[in-house]
């Protein structure tokens, strides 16, 4: 899968829920989750849900106050990967009611099972 | 929150921390209480507390997503895996997962726990094994590990033969040698019915053929009927409720199934002929009003660009894309944007069809469908409709904001460079542009803009105008400011005496002084760089020979900047001034048109320094410096310093090794001494040769503005490559061109040296009397006093004749600072018969003591 990261971020730009499939050090991870964080956030609702950055994409998607990011690489099929954060939201919402406050080990181990 | 209960002991509920994490108003609180329960953590791992061992983890798997060190919990997941209950199994693998990598050394001590677990009968202790695999195996344990997951590929329950796929994919990406273990059973997985392995056995397929080509052939053999019939079950498939998405069947095991034909028909006609029916099937038949239907059609048409599709299946693809392209949906016209880059390849004429569109889209509100479209808009130039899209881009670049702006004057100076057919046209775009966003535009484009211009004669007048008129205009860009700066130094007479004007032209009174004034604004202006203020100094000094009555007002301006901060605007004020005080007779010639640059080899020699390495300074234009050593103008040279210094030019020997980079406009400035020399074939033979080179070093000094002289350095490495060690030859060919019309065939010599000082003779005849020479002597004091009362005297045998014109003066500064000169000239009555020989003596006081040196000269050239 040419997925190298999944991340719930929050209005304000706090990290709700980080999954990295590649490995990145900790300082890394604070900059890339920054850097992206801080692009995806300033987009309208007009613009395209694709910003690209650095040598892979991101796609994102908005749910009420929740951003979903996923880092693809450059040939992934960005619709497809919409199609999948909405999969991964309704799952989580089916398993667990409202996706914000909840158990987050349960969510990881979903989100590796569905990855 | 349970203040009460003491709430960070080990027996805090992950659930309690959360809470209080988030109940935090500050960042520094958080860290508080990350710290308050790290802390307990530890103590807990150091007791070896059994019961709450997964509570902490998890509490830690938390902390550590949140991007705090978790390091000490490493051993705690291994102790976790190792426990006989699936719960704590469960933590100690995903933590295994979240807390290390697999570049830890760690890893390796789960080897073994792992192979326990993927032989356990519990099928979910086998799952959360694959799983925990799949993450993060490296390349040693997927070698050890393989066989069990083989194994597990055959076992009947669905979920297991899942993750064993999924695992087997990550085996077969760190260790592709064994791709053909797998070969066999993805293949005749492919039957499976349950979507869930068949993703992952698809997946899978995909992985073996980047793996390796054994499999992709295999799989060619074997698995295209398979494929087709899964895509075909699955798009006929009445309503599945497990696996519907919007109307759709399972959507991502069409895309699957898509790409993996991709990878397979790419370059396979028969594989390709099978898939045929089917991809137009997919592709007429699937709903695009939904986004999933719009993922599939993405991918539909990605697959049939990719392979050997039949031209009607083509033309399909490129309809869908026109239809996307006039969707209202901004993802979907970025992703089509997208696909039309890949179409290109494949049938360009389609693509030009939708030309106007994405011009439309390269002015779009999203800048991620901008910079598309931009790239695609590079695509698509070609020599018909370079020139309105060019217009378009150009109008557009005034309106686009700053980070745009940069890629697109990249873009619009490369199309107009590659497909200007009409050098007016080319200019006009460029000044445009320099006028708009000369700040972006790169170095290596206004240089080429020059070269250009010295080529093209009849569009000097031209372009010097026009870029008067923008630098009036505006004068803040600043590579507009450079370019024009040069012209006028250059052409500046044609600006004043509006000569070679075009048709499109009106006449614009220009004054010498206007030409100066604009010169002096461009030099005063606060916010330019050295790189251009040098520009300007060269560009005034020329003009003070192009013009003279402005001279005077010159040389104030240039002397203002003497006591510069900046060494090399010091360097060339003090330089240019005593040029223009002293050295009245050879200004002209010194400041003669640079001769043309010569556009193809520069072309050429561009294109192999942007692969240059460090090593290109020195080796790229040695073809051009054999030329700049056969420059006839006499051969060996007595060393440079002290002649250097007579145009006070530095005397650093050396050549300055570590400054001049081999970035592009260093290369260009070498070949431009080198082209330079290589074509002055034309006028004057030698002397211009030699300034020119002069010039070059005057006019186009040095970007990498280092202390000191990048210039004669410059200069020296190509004379470094070949014999002479001194770093300037062609200067002193320079110095012997001090009469404007210096004979070459008498080089000059070094008459006289001592310790203190040095005498130089330099040589002319008069084309009708071969008996006469006329001689200039100078010289150089080499020592660190200054010498005054400097007389010197010449005694002649009595076939001779010898008048002496006065000295320009009695003071000879200290270490080469200046120098004084003399005019002799003989007439010798045997010329042909005996060679010229000469007494001389030289009376001078240093430190109010007088001495006296006295000599003979006899190394006369023959022939005087």
């Amino acid at each position: 899968m040419g997925i190298r990261f999944v991340l719930l971020v929050n209005k304000q730009g706090q990290t709700r829920l980080a999954q990295y499939y590649e490995h990145l050090s900790l300082d890394e991870r604070r900059a890339l989750e920054g850097e992206i964080v801080r692009k995806c956030l300033a987009r309208t609702d007009q613009q395209c849900s694709f910003v690209e950055h650095r040598n892979y994409k991101v796609v994102y998607r908005r749910y009420a106050s929740l951003f979903f990011l996923v880092g693809v690489d450059n040939d992934e099929n960005e619709l497809a990967i919409l199609e999948f954060i909405h999969l991964l939201v309704e799952t989580m919402d089916r398993h667990f009611g409202n996706v914000v406050s909840s158990n987050t080990p349960m969510i990881q181990y979903c989100e590796d099972t569905l990855t | 929150m349970d203040l009460s209960l003491n709430p960070f002991s080990s027996g805090t509920r992950l659930r309690d921390m959360i809470r209080a994490i988030r109940a935090s108003k500050t960042a520094a609180e958080e860290r508080a209480v990350v710290r308050r329960e790290c802390a307990a953590i530890r103590a807990a791992i150091s007791d070896n507390d059994q019961d709450y061992r997964h509570r902490n983890m998890a509490k830690l798997m938390f902390i550590h997503m949140l991007g705090y060190p978790t390091h000490f919990g490493q051993m705690e997941c291994l102790k976790l895996i190792a426990a006989s209950g699936f719960p704590e199994k469960r933590i100690g693998y995903l933590g295994l997962t979240l807390l290390l990598d697999e570049r830890q050394e760690v890893l390796m001590l789960v080897t073994n726990s792992l192979k326990q677990d993927l032989n356990h009968s519990n099928q979910f202790i086998v799952g959360l094994a694959l799983c925990a695999l799949g993450n993060i195996c490296s390349a040693e344990m997927a070698r050890d590990l393989a066989p069990e997951v083989e194994r597990l590929l055959q076992t009947r329950d669905p979920n297991t033969k899942k993750k064993a796929a999924l695992c087997s994919i990550r085996i077969v990406r760190k260790v592709p040698d064994l791709a053909e273990n797998f070969m066999g059973s993805a293949a005749s997985l492919l039957k499976e019915k349950h979507h869930g392995v068949l993703i992952s056995v698809v997946q899978l397929c995909t992985e073996l053929c980047k793996a390796s080509r054994e499999a992709l052939e295999y799989l060619r053999k074997h698995s295209v009927e398979g494929l087709v019939r899964i895509l075909r079950d699955v798009s006929n498939s009445s309503y599945a409720p497990e696996y519907d998405i919007a109307g759709i069947t399972d959507p991502f095991l069409h895309i699957r199934v898509l790409r993996l034909m991709r990878t397979l028909g790419q370059g396979d006609a028969d594989c390709s002929e099978h898939v045929n029916d089917i991809l137009a099937q997919v592709a007429t038949k699937t709903e695009s009003n939904k986004n999933a239907g719009n993922a599939i059609l993405y991918e539909c048409v990605e697959t049939i660009m990719g392979i050997e599709a039949t031209s009607g299946l083509r033309v399909l693809a490129i309809n869908i894309l026109g239809r996307f392209l006039s969707n209202r949906d901004n993802n979907i016209r970025y992703v089509a944007l997208n696909m039309l880059m890949k179409a290109m390849a494949v049938d360009t004429l389609a693509v030009q069809r939708h030309r106007v569109t994405i011009l439309e889209c390269v002015k779009d509100a999203d800048v991620s469908i901008r910079k598309r479209a931009l790239e695609l808009v590079y695509l698509l130039v070609n020599d018909t409709n370079v020139k309105p899209l060019t217009k378009e881009l150009v109008d557009y670049l005034e309106v686009s904001d700053d980070d745009f702006k940069e890629d697109l004057t990249a873009k619009i100076c490369s199309i107009v460079e590659k497909f200007s057919q009409d050098k007016l046209w080319y200019l006009d775009q460029m000044f445009k542009v320099l006028t708009l966003t000369g700040n972006f535009v790169k170095d290596d484009v206004w240089h080429a803009l020059i070269v250009l211009i010295s080529n093209a004669p009849e569009l000097q007048g031209y372009s010097v105008r026009s870029l008067y008129k923008a630098l009036q205009a505006s004068g803040t860009q600043e590579s507009l400011v450079r370019v024009a700066v040069w012209c006028i130094g250059e052409y500046g007479e044609m600006l004043v005496n509006n000569i070679s004007m075009l048709d499109v032209e009106e006449p614009i009174t220009v004054t010498e002084s206007d030409a100066v004034d604009a010169l002096e604004l461009a030099l005063k202006r606060y916010s330019v760089d050295v790189t251009t203020r040098a520009m300007c100094l060269v560009a005034l000094l020329k003009l003070s020979s192009r013009f003279p009555q402005t001279s005077k007002r010159i040389q104030a301006i240039v002397v203002q900047n003497k006591g510069n901060t900046v060494l090399e605007l010091q360097q060339r004020s003090i330089e240019f001034n005593s040029i223009i005080q002293r050295h009245q007779s050879i200004k002209s010639s010194l400041l003669e048109r640079m001769p043309v640059l010569d556009e193809a080899s520069y072309l050429l020699k561009r294109a192999a320094s942007s692969q240059a390495t460090v090593s290109l300074t020195k080796s790229a234009p040695s073809a051009a410096s054999g030329g700049s050593l056969k420059v006839p103008n006499g051969a060996v040279k007595p060393p440079p310093a002290p002649l250097a210094d007579l145009l006070d030019l530095s005397s650093d020997d050396a050549p300055v090794t570590t400054s001049a980079p081999s970035t592009a406009p260093n290369d260009f400035l070498q070949d431009l001494l080198g082209i330079g020399l290589i074509d002055t074939s034309t006028a004057g033979g030698a002397p211009s040769a030699s300034t020119d080179i002069l010039m070059d070093l005057l006019s186009i000094g040095s970007y990498p503005v280092q202390n000191g002289l990048p210039a004669t350095s410059n200069i020296g490495s190509p004379g470094q490559v070949t014999k002479h060690a001194p770093g300037t030859p062609q200067v002193i060919d320079l110095l012997d061109g001090l009469s404007p019309n210096v004979n070459a065939a008498y080089p000059s010599i070094t008459a006289f040296q001592s310790a203190t000082l040095k005498m130089t003779f330099n040589f002319k005849k008069q084309p009708g009397k071969p008996q006469e020479t006329t001689m200039h002597a100078s010289f150089t004091n080499l020592t660190s006093v200054t010498l005054t009362n400097f007389m010197f005297q010449a005694a002649v045998p009595k076939f001779i004749q010898l008048r002496l014109d006065p000295a320009s003066s009695s003071t000879l500064p200290a270490s080469g600072n200046g120098s004084i000169t003399q005019s002799l000239s003989v007439t010798n009555n045997q010329h042909g018969q005996k060679p010229l020989a000469m007494r001389i003596r030289i009376s001078y006081k240093v430190n109010g003591e007088d001495r006296l040196e006295q000599g003979q000269i006899s190394n006369f050239p023959a022939g005087l």
